[in-house]
Order: structure tokens, then sequence, then C-alpha cells
């Protein structure tokens, strides 16, 4: 291949082959065992900890770093399981400095936390590394639960269930379980099939079978379920993605950021990706944020975030926003599109200045193009294929109702971060069996 | 910059502190490098008889406790006095002492309880130009098996007659290393004052087994299977050597013996407490086996800047606190104290109140927004929110004015009372 991050157009191949493996390595490696004691160290074991009240699955934070401190990382990874079962993918993903991290006391004492996330990886990652799955099914209960959606707060959901001793089956519209975690998040942050990995080391519990390539509404319907099942968990995510709205939005080379992430996700061969030489990316979110990282990583020349209101509303921390400046992005704020240039082609997008006003955002007449090959929306994510008959509230579904319980980003509040759904995995997990058990 | 230069017995040293007699200083080329660092003298590792040396473990001589970040708090060891041949160690301790004029060069000794062994051992140290000697009554393992060490140094009349021996076999000063592995420490010290010591130096180590092999269950350091106890020194052992100083600098006995303070000392802060509390200087081995050699010029300088700012010199530190440690029943039962938690300073850890509310006093209330404050009616002002709080100086206990009323007891505070006249007190005196 002859391509360079200068060759025109979305092509494959724009870097030396080696520099797939180093751009997409692990983005934070893992402590080893001399830094993950020094670290733990640094640990006050705060009475009623901060971080644990920040923590959405509420892990005993300074318990289990104490585990560490003590030579017992797997008895620390047994602290976090049993609050969050999915710990070793949140330890990688987890914004952990607007949670845990924010709220630690030597981020006020210091302005450096203990690194609770990277301490959270080290005593997951030891204990999956000895094989151990300190959980052990109760008697079966005889009761089936249908779990829709392999994702995180599926997944939590069920391996809960299996450890009350419910017998799951979880469907999944995707050929492969994990959600968001297997197609959702940049690649550098769950390295080497992680999200397989503990997809595989969760099922170990036992009672639950996963039915792949099975979607709700399609291959299977929600009364189906109801009838069959004794309860019905609906973890389904976002399914739908926003629409521009701008002019030419449907112009060859523009394209939706989680459709990009997902097939970079499950592409065995980067250099075979192809990618823009201008990349754009439309939104202000951590899906902006991993596409134009992850297409600055794969060689394109230029690649741009666009945010239509300041930085301070922009919903990927500061961390990634950092992260996504030094690999070489730029981030512009306070502009939106207003139509995609090019003849079938995307070729550039024009942008207008934004205002936020009392009255909401508007366009300000001063408007700015910039040269883009392809255009990444990222935007939001909404639901879709709501199942006849559920309440949805503010564009999600709103809460347990019969024998139906929902979780994860598809249900109305809490924030949309992978522990968050597994809590509300965990949680919904615990009303079904305080029901089906009269408990 | 304030003048270190001490004079211990009539041993002068640019600066007070001398590296004790250990690994550290058991031959020539580890004593020059510590003299090419600055220290103000040394304690030559213990010589023994004439005649085949003592032998060493081959194994791990040392074991330890740490901190947080592993820093070393602790250590203890195994090893016995010089392996060296006596006179390789004679040749070259009179070759160091001619290069280095003005450093201290003291000889540690330690030979069999009688009298013969001590007059020959000193007529071989005679021609080295060594400062003065110092009797090792302290070491606890190993030799103590052999009738030495601590064997002598535990029985009063055996440390008494010693030294009366060596102060008629020599004329050199002669200062007496007192074990800490008794129940008394002014026993000895008294012993050696009557048999005519010029110093005593304190403590020499204490008997410990760091820690227990969980696989081997056996003590460490193991050799083979098996451990035995060992000498434990550094920043652990500070308080008690501190304590053991403090008591013979103020026991109506040894008033005015010079004393030489060993035990843990490893900054000039250690080194200005233990002085005060009334050691003319201060020996070091732990700090320098942790740290290397270099650590001295960090006691140099912190010294100095701390006699600068008090304007004083180095002697009128000595002792300067001794007048203040008093027993328990002399303490002010009139002094009230409460805790006070400086908000600006206050990382809401809630230590202090786990502390205060599971082993304490319940003084400390915690409200929903995780501010933490001291309830003066709750509060008997024990310290222990100040000695777990991570932020220096956030807690402090600040003393009530007299006249003041204590809201836990509803009383005055009132003038100085101890509990020598306190009307609980069975055997309490009228108060003149």
């Amino acid at each position: 291949m002859s391509n360079s991050p200068l060759t025109p157009g979305i092509v494959p191949a724009r870097l030396p082959v080696a520099s797939y493996a180093r751009n997409f390595a692990d983005h934070t490696p893992p402590l080893d065992r001399h830094e993950a004691r020094v670290a733990a160290d640094r640990c006050y074991f705060c009475h009623d900890a901060p971080c644990i009240t920040a923590c959405p699955t509420s892990i005993d934070i300074p318990l289990f770093i104490r585990q560490i401190a003590t030579g017992t990382a797997e008895a620390a990874a047994t602290t976090i399981w049993s609050q969050n079962i999915l710990g070793g993918m949140c330890a990688r993903v987890c914004p952990t400095e607007t949670l845990c991290e924010e709220a630690c006391v030597r981020e006020t004492a210091e302005g450096k936390p203990v690194e609770i996330g990277q301490l959270q990886r080290f005593a997951t990652d030891t204990a999956m590394a000895r094989g151990l799955h300190p959980f052990e099914r109760a008697a079966p209960t005889c009761k089936r639960v249908a779990v829709v959606g392999a994702g995180p707060a599926g997944l939590s959901c069920a391996h809960r269930l299996a450890l009350h001793g419910h017998d799951v089956v979880v469907f999944e519209r995707r050929p492969k379980a994990g959600g968001l975690n297997e197609y959702g998040i940049a690649s550098y942050k769950a390295t080497g099939g992680f999200a397989q990995r503990e997809v595989d080391w969760l099922l170990q519990i036992g009672g639950i079978e996963i039915r792949t390539g099975v979607e709700l509404g399609r291959d299977v319907s929600l009364d189906q379920l109801k009838a069959e099942y004794d309860a019905v968990f609906l973890g389904v995510g976002l399914a739908g993605v926003n629409a521009l709205r701008a002019e030419g939005e449907d112009k060859a080379g523009v394209r939706d950021a989680v459709d990009f992430i997902a097939e970079l996700r499950q592409s065995e061969d980067l250099s075979n990706l192809p990618v823009g030489r201008d990349v754009v990316v439309i939104g202000g979110g951590m899906t902006a944020v991993d596409a134009a990282v992850q297409s600055k990583l794969l060689g394109a020349e230029t690649v741009t975030i666009v945010y239509r209101r300041g930085q301070e509303k922009m919903s990927a921390s500061g961390y990634e926003q950092d992260h996504a400046v030094q690999t070489g992005v730029r981030i512009i704020h306070n502009a939106a599109p207003v139509r995609v240039l090019g003849n079938g082609h995307a070729e550039g997008v024009e942008f207008a200045y934004t205002e936020d006003g009392p009255g909401g955002l508007n366009l300000s007449a001063e408007t700015f193009t910039l040269k883009a090959d392809q255009v990444f929306k990222a935007i939001g994510q909404t639901l879709s294929g709501t199942p006849a008959g559920l309440a949805v509230e503010g564009g999600k579904l709103a809460g347990h109702s019969g024998k139906v319980w929902v979780g994860g980003d598809c249900a109305a509040g809490g924030e949309d971060l992978t522990v968050t759904a597994v809590a509300e995995g965990r949680d919904a997990a615990e009303a079904i069996h305080a029901a089906l058990t009269g408990a | 910059m304030a003048n270190l230069s001490a004079d211990f017995i009539g041993i002068k040293s640019p600066n007070p502190f001398w590296l004790a007699s250990a690994p550290p200083t058991d031959k020539q080329y580890n004593v020059e490098r510590a003299f090419e660092a600055g220290w103000g003298g040394v304690v030559w590792k213990t010589l023994g008889s004439e005649g085949p040396p003592v032998v060493n473990v081959n194994g791990p001589r040392y074991g330890a406790i740490w901190g947080a970040d592993r820093r070393l708090l602790g250590l203890n060891n195994i090893e016995l006095i010089t392996d060296r041949p006596l006179e390789v160690n004679l040749q070259e301790i009179k070759e160091v002492k001619r290069k280095w004029r003005d450093r201290a060069l003291v000889i540690s000794l330690m030979v069999p309880c009688d009298e013969d062994s001590w007059k020959d051992i000193l007529s071989r140290i005679e021609d080295t130009e060594a400062d003065g000697v110092e009797l090792n009554f302290g070491c606890p393992h190993g030799m103590a098996e052999r009738g030495m060490g601590s064997a002598v140094g535990q029985v009063p009349e055996y440390i008494e007659m010693v030294t009366r021996w060596v102060k008629k076999h020599s004329r050199m000063p002669c200062i007496v290393k007192l074990t800490p592995n008794i129940t008394d420490v002014r026993k000895p010290a008294e012993a050696a004052k009557r048999g005519g010591a010029d110093a005593v130096s304190l403590i020499n180590t204490i008997n410990s087994i760091t820690s227990v092999n969980l696989d081997d269950f056996s003590p460490e350091p193991m050799i083979d299977g098996k451990g035995t106890h060992g000498g434990y020194c550094g920043p652990a052992v500070k308080p008690i050597a501190m304590n053991m100083v403090a008591e013979i600098a103020r026991s109506a006995d040894t008033r005015g013996l010079p004393i030489s303070g060993i035990g843990g000392v490893t900054t000039w802060r250690d080194a200005a407490e233990f002085m005060a509390l009334g050691a003319g200087n201060v020996q070091v081995c732990t700090a320098a086996m942790t740290y290397g050699f270099k650590i001295v010029q960090e006691m140099i300088s912190g010294l100095s800047q701390y006699l600068d700012d008090k304007q004083i010199g180095l002697s009128d530190l000595v002792g300067r606190a001794v007048p203040n440690v008093t027993d328990w029943q002399y303490l002010n039962l009139n002094y009230v104290a409460k805790a006070h938690i400086n908000q600006d300073d206050c990382i809401k850890c809630g230590r202090c109140y786990a502390a205060c509310e599971d082993t304490s006093h319940q003084a400390i209330a915690m409200s929903p927004e995780r501010v933490f404050t001291v309830m003066d009616d709750e509060c008997v002002a024990c310290n222990l929110c100040v000695n777990v709080c991570p932020v220096d100086n956030c807690i402090t206990m600040v003393p009530m004015a007299k006249g003041a009323v204590d809201p836990r007891t509803g009383r005055r505070v009132g003038d100085y009372a101890n509990w020598t006249t306190h009307p609980n007190n069975p055997s309490a005196r009228a108060a003149e």
C-alpha cells in the first residue's frame, strides 16, 4: 500500500503496518505489583468514604484498596465484583476523574487522587488471571427470566439473577454479547479482547444462556417473553442515532460515529480500515472523542471535533478532551453544522457560530468551512423500536411495570455510563428476585 | 550558620553526629566515605579478642518492618561483632585516625568477662590513637549466648566490674553502651557511673522478631528454615530510646552523667530531641544503612538552622527539656484543652470521626456535607484525632484560658493542681 495521511478520500492503510499496534495499544498500561502497592499506600481509608458515595455501584473502595495493600488482590476483586460484576471493564472505561477520583480526599488535599480505577483494574486483572470467579449459584428456583440486551445492564442483571438461582436467557441482537463494551468504546481502552474475556468469565456463574442474533420486535415480541418467562428485563440500550438536520447529510462520507466505532472494534486488521484524510466529528460526548481519536490513530491528517455549545457543556470528560487534544485532534466549540458540501461525496462542512441565548441556541450569521472527506455524527443516541405498551419518559423507558423491568442507557434516570448500567441491572435483578421469591 | 562542633567527654568532633558501632563502621573504606560525607565521628564496629574472628551467618542478617510506601520503620539484625582479624582492624583504625585528625574515632570493644581479656585488648588498641572506647554491653543476640554483650549489660554488678577494669588499664575516655533489654535502665547506668565510666551511650538494639514467614513458619530473617531474635533499631525504637535517655538524665543518681543518644535518629529533628533530653551527642546507624552517608548533610543543615532560629548554641540545647520531664502525678490536672479542626485545612477524610466515634469519646460531629466539628462538651482532648489526621496541623489542641468554664464538666479552669493533692487520691497530701 502506498497510502499516507495525505492521500485524499476515505482509504485504508495510511500508516506503516507497525504503527497500528502501537497506536491502539493499551491506552493506560496496567499497574504492576509494585506500582499497585505504592498507589494503594496512598489511600487514607476514609470513614464513610466519599469515593464510595461517588461510585454508581457503591464499591467499597477503601476496603478493596486496603486488601491490595496487604497483598490480597484476589480478596479485593471479590469486594469489587460483589457490587459491580463488570468491575474489570469499569476500571478501564469509567470516567473516574468525575466519579470516585473526583471525590477522593487526596484530590482535595493534593490535586492527585488515589488511582482508584487503576487499582480496581489491578485487583480484577489479578483475580481473573488466576481464573477466580468467587461466586456460587444458589439452589435453583425454577424461575425463568428473560434479559433483552447483552450489554452491561443485561449482563449485570443476568449474573445477579443467576447468582440467586434463577435461570436466565439473554437475547442479543448483535452477533456477540457485551453491548457497548464490545461495540461502542474506543479500542485502546479495552485491549486484548477484554470485553469477550469478561463476558466468558461472567458466564462461569452458570444458569445463563445467551442467544445472539435475536432482536426484540423482529425475532421475538415482548408479549411472547412475558408469556414464556416469569420476568423480563429490558437493557436494550439506545439503538437509534440522532440526525444532523443539516443540508447534505445524506452525502457519501457522512456516517454515524457509533457505526464507525463498532466496525473498528470488530476489525481484524486495522490497516484495512478506511478513514478520511480530513475527518470532522460533530458532537461533544465520549462517542465523539472516541471516533475522533481513533480516526487520528488510523492516520487521518486532520481531525476536528465541532461542538455546538461551550467547552463546559461537553459531556466528554476533561480527561477525554485532553486525551483528544494530545492525540492531535482539534476541538472547536460553539459551532453547528449548516450544510455538508460536496458533489455526491462530502468535501467539507459549513458551520455557523452559535450563541447561547435565553431562548436556546441561535446560529449567528458568521460561518466557516472545514475541509472534510469523512464526517461522523456523534450527537446522541435514541431509543428505537420501543415495544408498544411501555411508558416512555423523556425519550427513555420509564421504569418497572408488571413483569417488565428496565435498566441501562434505555432507562430513564442516571447517566449513560457503563457503571450506571451495571448498577441498574444489578438493582433490577434484586427487585426481580424479591418479586419472584416474595422476599 | 550555627557552630555545631561538639566536645563530648573531651572528644572533639566538628558536629555531634557520630556513626554508631555497626556495619557502616566495620572498615576503613566505609569510615573514610562517612568522613568524606561529613560525619563528625564514628564508633568503630566492635572488636573482639585476639584469635580466630567470630563468624556470621551466610543467609539474611536483617529483618524489617515498613510503613506506607515501604518506608523502612524498623530494622533488626543478627549480625555479630566484627568478623575481620583484630590486626587488620587496628591497622586501619590507626591509619584513619591519622588521616582524619578532626574527627572523633572511638573503638567499640567486647571481650570475655575477665580482667585479663580486657587488659589485653586495651593494650592492643593503645597505639591506634583512637579517642576513646565504648564497651559493648548491649548486643542482644549471639554474643550474649557466650556471656558477652547484653549478658553483661543485664547485670549491673558486671557492668561496674568491667568498667572498673577498663578505667584501671586505660587512660582513654570510656563510654558504656547500655542494653534496653532490662526493666529499669537507671540501674545499669548507675553501675557504669560507679565503675568510673565517663559516659553512657544508649540504646543498643531491642530483642525482636520482625516478621514470620507464613509459608515456612519461621521467624525472619530466616536461615535455612529457622530464625532467632535479633536486635531491633531504626525510627520505630526512637520513643523507647528517648524515654531511657530521659530517665538517666533526670535521675538524681545519674544526673550529669554524659549521654550519647542512640536509637532511630534519622533527621536533625530526632537528634535535637535526643539532645534536648540530655544527650551530648547522637549516634546513627539505621538511617545511614537506609539512605547512605549523605543524610548527615541534612542533619547538619537542619540542626544549624534550628539553632540559628532559636538563637542558642549547641550546648544550650543539651538537656533543655530535662526539667520538663516529670512523673504523671505532677501533671496539671486543671489544664484543659479542646481539639479544634481547621475547616480550611480539612480534607474531609473522616478519620478523626471514625477514631473518636468508635474508640474514644464520641466528641466529633459529622454533618451530611462531611463537615467535622468538635463537640467541646464531650471532648477530653485525648489527641487521638490529631494523631490520626493525615494533614499536619489541621487539628490542634487549644488550651482553655484560666477561669473559662469547661463545657464538658461545667467547672472553671483553675490553677495548677496535680494528683498528689487530688481529692480522689486516697493518699493525697493536703495542699500546702
